[in-house]
Order: C-alpha cells, then sequence, then structure tokens
C-alpha cells in the first residue's frame, strides 16, 4: 500500500507544555503560602485578597485545572496524533483551545482573588467563565474527535478511549452542576438548593477527581510508560477491561462525601457501594503500570522519568485503595472534616497527577526538542525531593486528621466532652502543619530544579514544530448495506459527529425539561419554621461566600454523639431548603456553624464578640489560627444588589411574599439598625450597610429557626 | 429529591453513550487483537523528506 507522508503538530503539545510550566510553579506557589497562612495566619499579610478563604480555592482550581490540566492537554495532543496517525483535526481549533484555556486561567485567578466564587468546591468559578469553559472544552472533544475519525491507524488504541470518556464525562459533569441563575455580571445562585445542591456538587465533585485527574491520566500512562520502559503494557486486555468497568463505576459513588449528613440514607448507601467496587478497576490500572516494568526495574534505576512514574502509579495504588476505605461510613467519620482527607487528596495531587507529569515532561521534552535532557542527576534530585516532600507533607496530615478526631471524641469521667473548645483540638495540631509547611517546600524546590533542568534542555534544543512521519492510509471498511439504504449509511459514516450532536441536543433538552421540574414543589421534608432568609441576611450569606468561610467552616452536624454533644441538635433535610447554594463545608479548621444562631448553643456568640472575633480572632482566643477580617467593618454592600438578590431567589422559588423585592432595602435597614445599635451600646460605631453588620445578621440565623426559643415565638404569634 | 431523578438520568444517560460506543467498539473488531496495538505504539520510525504529501496535512 502507498505510504502517506504527513507532519505531527509539536508546537502546540509544547505550548501546552510551557503553559504547564508555569502555572505549576504558581499553583505551588499559591499552595505554600496557604500552607504558611495555616501555621501562621499573619501570612495573609492584611490583606482582604490574601486571606486562606480566597488562596485556597486559588490553589485548588490552578493545581486541578491549570497545572495539570495543561499538562493533560500536552499529553494527550503528542500521543493522540502518533497512536491514531494523524495530525491533530484543526491547527485553528488546537489554537483557541490553547489561548482560550489560559485566558480562563486567568479570568479565574483574578475574579477568585475578587472574592467573586459560586461557593462550590472545585466549580467555584463565575457564570462567565463557565461558559466560556464549556465552549473551550467541546472545541477540545471536536479536535480530538476530529482526529479520532481522520486517523490511518484502524485499532484505536487504549489511551484513546481513556481520552475520550475525560472528553465525555467532564462534559457531563460541568454542565449539569452549572445550572445556575446569573444575579449580575460575576454573581449567580445555583439553580438547586441544601441538599438537592450538596448530592449535584459532589457527583460533580467526585467525577471531576475521575475525569479530570483519574481517566485521562491512566489514558497518558497507558501510552508514556510502555514508551519510556520501551515494553508494550503487561497486559493490553486488562487495560480494556479495567477501562470499561471503571468508567462505569465512577459515577455513581459521589454521595460518599456526603456519609452521615442530611441526606436520604438509600442515597449513602448507593454511594458506599459504588466507592467500595471501584478499588477493582482502580488497581487493575496500577498493577497493569507496574507489572509493564517487569524484567525492565533495571531501567527505573537511572531513569527519572519512570521513577516518577513508580511513585506515581503507588501513589495511584494507595489512594484507590485509601479511597473506597474513606468512604465506608465507620472510616468517614474519622476522615471526613478533618486533615485525613488533605492528606488523601495530596496523595493523589502530587504523587499520582505530580509524578505524571514530571515523569511525562522528562521523557517529552528532550523529544520534541530533539535533544537530551540537560541533566540526569538533577531530575534524580528532583525526584528524591518531590517523593521526600509528599511523605513529609502527608504523614503529619495523617497524623494530624486522626489526632483530632480522638481529641474531639473524648470524654472525661463525668461524661463531659474533654474538649469542649475546638480551638484546643487545633492547637494540638499545629505541630504538624509545620511539618506540612516543610514537605510542601522540598516539593517546590524539586519543582524549581525541574524548571531550570526544562529550561536549559529547551536551550539546547530546537524544536520540531512539524514532525513529518508516513503511514498508510486506513483501509476502507467494507460496508454490508444494500443499496438504497442511504440514510443509515450516513448515519453509520457520521456514527461520531451524530452521537455529539444527539448528546448536545440531549443534554439541551433534558435541561428544558429539567429546570421547570425542579421548580416543581420537591418532596424534601419540610420544617415549618424554617424560613427563608431576611435581605439582611442574605447579603451576609454572600458576603460568608465571597471570603470562602466555607474552606474553614462546616454547616452540618452529623448524628454522632461527640457532634451533637459539641454543637448541639444534628442538620436536618430541611433545613437548608433555601441554601441557594449550600455551605455545609468539606472541612473543620474550625468549628460547625450549623447552630451558630441557636441561642444555648456553644457557637451561639453574642453580637459585640462576633464583631471583636472578626476584628481580631486573637483578641478572644490567643493561639486562634483564623485571620482578621478588619475590613468587613469598611465594606459595604451595595444596596441595589439587595433586590436583585430576592428577585433571583423568587425566580429560584424561594417564597418571598410577592413584591417584597421592593421592600427588601428598607426592611434591610431596619434589620441593621438593630444590630447597629447593640454594637453602639459597647463603643463601636458601624454603617448599617457595612458587611460587618450582615455577616453577623446571617450567623445569628444559623440553626436559629429550629431553636425553641424561635418556636416559642412562633407559637405565641399564631395565638 | 427531585434532583435524583435528574443525576439518575443524566448517568444513565453517560452510561449509556459508553455503552453504545463499547459495543461499537466490539462489533467493528476493535478488540479483535488484544496484543498486537501494545507493541506497535513502541515503533516510531524517523522519516526522511519525500516529495509525497498529503496535501490536506501539510504543516502550516
Amino acid at each position: 500500500m502507498e505510504l502517506q507522508q504527513f507532519y505531527y503538530d509539536n508546537k502546540i503539545v509544547k505550548n501546552f507544555m510551557l503553559a504547564t510550566l508555569v502555572w505549576g510553579a504558581v499553583a505551588l506557589l499559591v499552595g505554600l503560602l496557604a500552607a504558611l497562612q495555616l501555621a501562621m495566619p499573619f501570612h495573609n499579610l492584611g490583606v482582604e485578597y490574601l486571606s486562606f478563604g480566597r488562596i485556597r480555592p486559588i490553589h485548588t482550581n490552578a493545581v486541578i485545572f491549570a497545572f495539570i490540566g495543561n499538562a493533560m492537554f500536552a499529553g494527550v495532543y503528542y500521543a493522540s496524533q502518533r497512536v491514531l496517525k494523524a495530525r491533530l483535526f484543526n491547527d485553528v481549533i488546537s489554537k483557541i483551545h490553547f489561548w482560550g484555556w489560559q485566558f480562563i486561567i486567568v479570568c479565574a485567578a483574578l475574579t477568585l482573588f475578587a472574592g467573586k466564587t459560586t461557593g462550590k468546591e472545585y466549580a467555584e468559578l463565575e457564570w462567565p467563565i463557565d461558559l466560556m469553559i464549556a465552549v473551550i472544552w467541546v472545541l477540545f472533544g471536536w479536535n480530538l474527535i476530529g482526529t479520532v475519525l481522520k486517523r490511518r491507524e484502524k485499532h484505536i488504541y487504549v489511551s484513546v478511549w481513556w481520552f475520550l470518556a475525560s472528553f465525555i464525562g467532564v462534559a457531563v459533569l460541568h454542565v449539569v452542576n452549572s445550572f445556575e441563575l446569573p444575579v449580575s455580571f460575576l454573581k449567580s445562585y445555583p439553580l438547586y438548593a441544601g441538599a438537592q445542591d450538596a448530592v449535584v456538587q459532589w457527583w460533580y465533585g467526585h467525577n471531576a477527581v475521575a475525569f479530570f485527574l483519574t481517566t485521562p491520566w491512566l489514558g497518558l500512562m497507558y501510552y508514556y510508560l510502555p514508551k519510556a520502559a520501551n515494553r508494550p503494557v503487561y497486559s493490553y486486555q486488562l487495560s480494556i477491561i479495567h477501562f470499561w468497568s471503571l468508567i462505569f463505576l465512577y459515577m455513581w459513588s459521589g454521595p460518599h462525601h456526603l456519609l452521615y449528613q442530611a441526606l436520604p440514607d438509600w442515597v449513602q448507601a448507593l454511594g458506599v457501594t459504588f466507592s467500595v467496587m471501584l478499588i477493582a478497576p482502580s488497581w487493575g490500572g496500577m498493577v497493569n503500570g507496574l507489572l509493564t516494568l517487569r524484567g525492565a526495574w533495571d531501567k527505573v534505576r537511572d531513569n527519572a522519568e519512570l521513577k516518577f512514574m513508580v511513585v506515581a502509579l503507588t501513589a495511584y495504588g494507595m489512594a484507590t485503595f485509601e479511597g473506597p476505605m474513606m468512604s465506608l461510613k465507620n472510616v468517614n467519620a474519622i476522615s471526613h472534616f478533618t486533615d485525613w482527607t488533605i492528606a488523601h487528596t495530596h496523595i493523589g495531587g502530587m504523587g499520582w497527577n505530580g509524578g505524571m507529569i514530571f515523569g511525562m515532561m522528562y521523557w517529552l521534552v528532550p523529544r520534541i526538542f530533539r535533544t537530551q535532557l540537560y541533566s540526569k542527576k538533577m531530575a534524580n534530585t528532583h525526584f528524591w525531593l518531590a517523593t521526600l516532600g509528599i511523605l513529609l507533607f502527608a504523614i503529619p496530615l495523617y497524623w494530624a486528621g486522626i489526632t483530632q478526631w480522638l481529641l474531639l471524641r473524648q470524654y472525661n469521667a463525668n461524661g463531659m466532652l474533654a474538649n469542649p473548645i475546638f480551638m484546643e483540638t487545633t492547637t494540638q495540631i499545629l505541630p504538624m502543619y509545620f511539618f506540612r509547611i516543610v514537605g510542601g517546600a522540598l516539593f517546590l524546590v524539586g519543582f524549581i530544579l525541574f524548571l531550570i533542568n526544562m529550561a536549559k534542555t529547551i536551550k539546547m534544543g530546537s524544536l520540531e514544530a512539524n514532525e513529518l512521519v508516513e503511514a498508510a492510509p486506513r483501509a476502507k471498511e467494507l460496508s454490508t448495506r444494500k443499496d438504497g439504504e442511504t440514510v443509515h449509511r450516513w448515519i453509520e459514516r457520521r456514527g461520531v459527529q451524530f452521537a455529539l450532536l444527539m448528546f448536545v441536543a440531549l443534554v439541551i433538552g433534558g435541561a428544558a425539561e429539567i429546570i421547570p421540574m425542579l421548580k416543581v414543589e420537591s418532596n424534601i421534608p419540610k420544617i415549618s419554621s424554617v424560613t427563608p432568609y431576611s435581605p439582611l441576611e442574605l447579603a451576609g450569606r454572600d458576603v460568608y461566600i465571597s471570603n470562602g468561610c466555607y474552606n474553614c467552616h462546616s454547616q452540618q452536624i452529623r448524628p454522632l454523639r461527640w457532634e451533637t454533644d459539641r454543637y448541639g441538635e444534628y442538620s436536618k433535610i430541611g433545613e437548608s431548603v433555601y441554601d441557594h447554594p449550600f455551605q455545609w463545608g468539606s472541612r473543620r479548621t474550625g468549628p460547625d456553624l450549623a447552630r451558630a444562631g441557636y441561642v444555648g448553643s456553644s457557637t451561639y456568640k453574642s453580637t459585640s464578640w462576633e464583631f471583636t472575633h472578626f476584628m481580631n480572632p486573637r483578641d478572644i482566643y490567643p493561639q486562634s489560627i483564623m485571620p482578621p477580617y478588619p475590613w468587613f467593618a469598611v465594606n459595604q454592600i451595595d444596596m441595589k444588589d439587595v433586590k436583585k438578590s430576592i428577585e433571583a431567589m423568587q425566580t429560584l422559588g424561594v417564597p418571598y411574599p410577592k413584591g417584597y423585592a421592593d421592600k427588601a432595602a428598607g426592611d434591610y435597614l431596619k434589620e441593621a439598625q438593630v444590630i447597629v445599635d447593640e454594637l453602639k451600646q459597647t463603643g463601636v460605631t458601624v454603617l448599617p450597610t457595612s458587611e460587618m453588620v450582615a455577616i453577623i445578621a446571617y450567623l445569628h440565623k444559623l440553626g436559629r429557626d429550629i431553636s425553641p426559643e424561635n418556636i416559642e415565638k412562633i407559637s405565641k404569634m399564631k395565638k | 429529591m427531585n434532583i435524583l431523578y435528574l443525576l439518575i438520568g443524566v448517568s444513565l444517560l453517560a452510561a449509556l453513550s459508553f455503552l453504545v460506543l463499547f459495543i461499537w467498539a466490539v462489533k467493528t473488531g476493535q478488540y479483535e487483537d488484544t496484543f498486537t496495538p501494545s507493541v506497535r505504539i513502541l515503533f516510531e520510525e524517523e522519516t526522511k523528506v519525500n516529495t509525497i504529501i498529503d496535501d490536506n496535512e501539510k504543516a502550516k
């Protein structure tokens, strides 16, 4: 057969790799800053934009979507062209994809610093950015599928299957979790509330881990590991089997993020079951990767890229063993809300994704620049620094998580909580936070060596932007269809495009049907005393979300004795029916706040206490690690937004009386004046429109509706 | 918990599309040979410049 000559596009691979280097440095630096702040809160430098609640989402988004995302695109574009034996579908799409993604990252960073956030973890970006992500993601899929269609190789190598599943998975998740009602240019409320929002969020949250951090990287592992070791994968058959089983199982495991929380039991059970099953396909990948190196372990000894990949697979195996274990309710009672989870995610992020990225790039950069790696020694040093860094990061946090859990559930001889003040348990684990800084810093130093090594390698070589190759064209497949069946034929020829269009249509059609359905009275058990937020409380809620309070404070009390003894009545589904978005949180660096407005609970504090504490938490607890928020007393709420927010809530089905939006501003000021007067008595003057007044009002709403005091008040009013 | 109908629906839809892809893969003979592809990706030969170049894929 005649061979065709064509070129691979290496320039796009280079661009994505350079972006990986830049954003990787940013993501790690921000991570280090966050770690410093957790041990020593003055590292926010007294700046609103650098406070932990803003920094943490920037760190997570930068790591996942900027660092790992760009590396993923580089790896996918390089490998796909070679296994499919075709240049990428369209150079213009490639370019738009690249620059669009970088633009999204810049927008994301700026808006998150400014506190423009939806308040949903790993989906914090506001609606205009969500739209851009959808467009760029579709372009990526288009480019990938286009390349699959024009491939010269008939067989689609397993890596490409992983890439395709990643594209489909992320598209579905992103669309469903981003249903939100815009209130203004950079502000929206999610369509769902409370428990419903929580289920969607963690269905997304867990599958973002699956389809952004796992499936594409398994695909990449199946290409770069065999290439780096120059050995075929241990079992190609296993790679196919565990691919299909993994993608079928992952979608159902989201509820394991909400165990013991205000969610129907059967949903929790479903999540646990699928999470436990996931261990099989996950370990299928790890085993297959490690066994690929059988008989080639001598290569691992003096080859940094293979070393990194071995650590990556080991970390993947550890994390995917731990994950199912953490999904068991009794283990989850320990790991959830503690540093255990933070350790778990960093084994995955630094070990698995980090290891794959470094391994891949050490192999890839010299190749497309037609040269040798600048320094093998430096790469080896990087490897040891990174591995040690991961251990020094994770082990103290496992320790911290379990220690804190033990302290929280400790009772004294009188049957009282031994450590009634949450702060005391935090102080105990603070030394571990210093170890984490050391671990993170080592990882960063290793990364700097990696940057130098990459820069020198790039300088030594010259990019082969278009690599000439030749391959035989794909043989035309014989059609068994008879003449006259033209429509069928057409569909058959256009199978993939057709599926794609169908998918888009289904999503749009689905959305159109689902949105009205969600507005119909839901069958969530309602609590009659739970009322919507007043305009002032709603504004306070926006301040809470904008400052990322949910990154350290949960609003979800689990029905465990040591939680109800500490915080009060456990959380019910009916309590959060007006919460767009839900704010249950996932980590308690500070105490739970679900009963902050329930007079008599341990977390209820007076207005003046809240004020003093916000101005400087260390005036109340000298060892507190919460950053101060003095700007709450200065920043003002835009009264125009008050009306808009109420209107938006009404659209979402929150039962404010008709025409209430016009009265909202008046009610706001009346209610605010009460708090202003109260503060005046202690000698403090704040404006009624200040953020301080709003957030105090919001905190005093939490749990208030179900308090006996409130219920008594309601029954008196009825009489 | 109306949302569960949506999530189960969407998840089933995704699973269904994967199922269709799976059936397609099996039917078109993607998995007839589960050994050669693993070896084939290891071979990448350097190509010398030649005059016959596929018009569609000229480097831009």
